[in-house]
């Protein structure tokens, strides 16, 4: 099929950067979206010009890496799907598709579709771990946790830290992130002990960044490529006010 | 003390400030619109005559009454503050578009929807509000009470007028649809038993209040 690409192209960080058209008159319907990309860039190449530059890494959905918004909405059309999850059969011959980086201040256009999302990382060294050697696998039943706040953490612990829920907001708030990040720990009794300073610390964290504020609009929940729950910013919420109220430090 | 402004400072603070002030405003909402439904009795407007001088006059509700301000100019000034810095963390939007929305437009339209309504209520106040509490400003009913209802009766009897009330209650509903349930949320209550519950008193609340509002100058209108 043939597709037109609107592509944002910018240099460096400082560059103004804007919008290229680009033709391609081969796709292979069964090609992901990083593949017709590959494509492009193949093309670009051979008529000596400079490749679009994008993040890829694991291209099957686990390490978060392919941040893109076709068409307006990050990681594309597909419910639960990453950029390099998606194929090109959910496209039309003929269409236009726009491709533009991740936009939010906290994740600064490095160039064309890269974005620099080590803010996430900060955020995460902030307390998104837990800071005790947990050693090999432990006997599975000496500390007993029920089913119900196993599944919440185990939902939590999906999210791969992509930014789509930044990139989705009108707030560019981190709030899904920072939750279930949270959450996955606060659910389990080995995340306890530290839940408390956690929660203040990465909210401190997040903030600094220059994240905007949650306004429950649900537009994250709806571009997760993991389909994290909006709940865990409700967790987050109550994370936050108990420990402000309880930790003893000012 | 430096804790618990840093507490308000934080993200999740600001919406805890605009959760509780305009939980706070839906309150009044609730009060001020009961007290006003006596004017749809066939009484000349004497009973609301009668509730409205004692809303005017009582020492407990003149006190609440300076929180209500108070609250409503914080809920204002964190939602400049809130907007501003929402605004500042996005400043550049998408080009692309799809055919899919993934989130309500009031929920992303409370900023506008608010400054309507404060639009609203400046007219409101001015109009309403202080010929209510410096009642020389008013004639007197069959009773004696200061006659409330013929000013707001006169004033209804202006189409435009009218209109513009119809329209600022349209406003506040969609504000409010968003913001009942959005409430809750800043404050962390969400659950499976109850979030059904508040998200259906949210939306059943936005319609009523508002229609409820929005019926009286209908109903003048009408009488005329
Ligand atoms: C009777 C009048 C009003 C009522 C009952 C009301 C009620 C509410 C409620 C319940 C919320 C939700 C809080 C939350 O999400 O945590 C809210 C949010 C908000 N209100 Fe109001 N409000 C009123 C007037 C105003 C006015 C006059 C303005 C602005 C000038 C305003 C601007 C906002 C903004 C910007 C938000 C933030 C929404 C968000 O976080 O998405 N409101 N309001
Ligand atoms: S919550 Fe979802 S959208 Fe946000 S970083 Fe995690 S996986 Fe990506
Ligand atoms: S490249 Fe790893 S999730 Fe897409």
């Amino acid at each position: 099929m043939k597709l037109t690409l609107k592509i944002w192209r910018q240099k460096n960080k400082s560059d103004k950067g804007g919008f290229e058209t680009y033709q391609l008159n081969n796709v292979d319907t069964h090609a992901s979206f990083l593949e017709m990309m590959d494509v492009l860039n193949e093309q670009l190449i051979e008529e000596n010009k400079i490749p679009v530059a994008f993040d890829h890494d694991c291209r099957e959905g686990i390490c978060g890496a392919c941040s893109m918004v076709i068409n307006g909405r990050p990681h594309g059309p597909l419910k639960g799907t990453t950029t390099c999850q998606l194929h090109m059969r959910h496209f039309n011959d003929g269409e236009t598709v726009t491709i533009e980086p991740f936009r939010a201040n906290a994740f600064p256009v490095l160039k064309d579709l890269v974005v620099d999302r080590t803010s996430f990382e900060r955020i995460q060294q902030a307390g998104g771990y837990i800071s005790i050697g947990t050693g090999s696998a432990p006997e599975a039943n000496n500390i007993p946790v029920n089913k119900v706040d196993a599944d919440k953490a185990f939902d939590a612990a999906q999210c791969i830290g992509c930014g789509a829920c930044v990139a989705a907001c009108k707030n560019g708030s981190a709030m899904l992130f920072v939750g279930a990040k949270v959450s996955q720990y606060a659910l389990l009794p080995q995340g306890h002990p530290e839940r408390m300073e956690r929660v203040l610390n990465m909210v401190a964290q997040m903030d600094e960044e220059g994240f905007g504020g949650c306004t429950n609009t649900g537009a994250c929940e709806a571009e997760c490529p993991k389909e994290i729950s909006v709940a865990n910013i409700m967790r987050l919420n109550r994370e936050y006010i108990s420990a402000k109220l309880s930790v003893e430090r000012e | 003390m430096n804790w618990f402004l840093n507490f308000l400072n934080s993200t999740v603070g600001r919406k805890i400030v605009m959760s509780l002030t305009g939980l706070f405003l839906i309150s009044f909402l609730l009060v001020h619109c009961s007290v006003n439904s006596l004017m749809f009795l066939n009484d000349d407007g004497l009973f609301f005559n009668e509730a409205a001088h004692f809303m005017a006059s009582n020492i407990l509700i003149r006190t609440i009454e300076i929180f209500l301000f108070l609250f409503l100019i914080i809920h204002i000034l964190q939602s400049v503050a809130i907007t501003r810095q929402n605004m500042k963390a996005r400043t550049i939007s998408y080009s692309g578009t799809s055919s899919t929305s993934t989130s309500k437009w009031y929920s992303r339209s409370m900023g506008i929807l608010g400054s309507l309504i404060l639009v609203f209520l400046v007219i409101h106040l001015k109009d309403f509000f202080i010929p209510s509490r410096f009642f020389d400003q008013l004639g007197f009913d069959s009773n004696g009470t200061p006659d409330m209802y013929s000013e707001v009766k006169e004033a209804f009897q202006n189409p435009a007028y009218a209109m513009i009330y119809v329209f600022s209650m349209i406003v506040l509903a969609y504000h409010l649809l968003h913001g009942f349930q959005s409430a809750f949320r800043s404050l962390g209550i969400y659950h499976k038993k109850y979030t059904p519950v508040i998200e259906f008193l949210g939306i059943a609340f936005s319609i009523i209040i508002p229609a409820v509002f929005a019926a009286m100058p209908i109903f003048f209108l009408l009488k005329k």
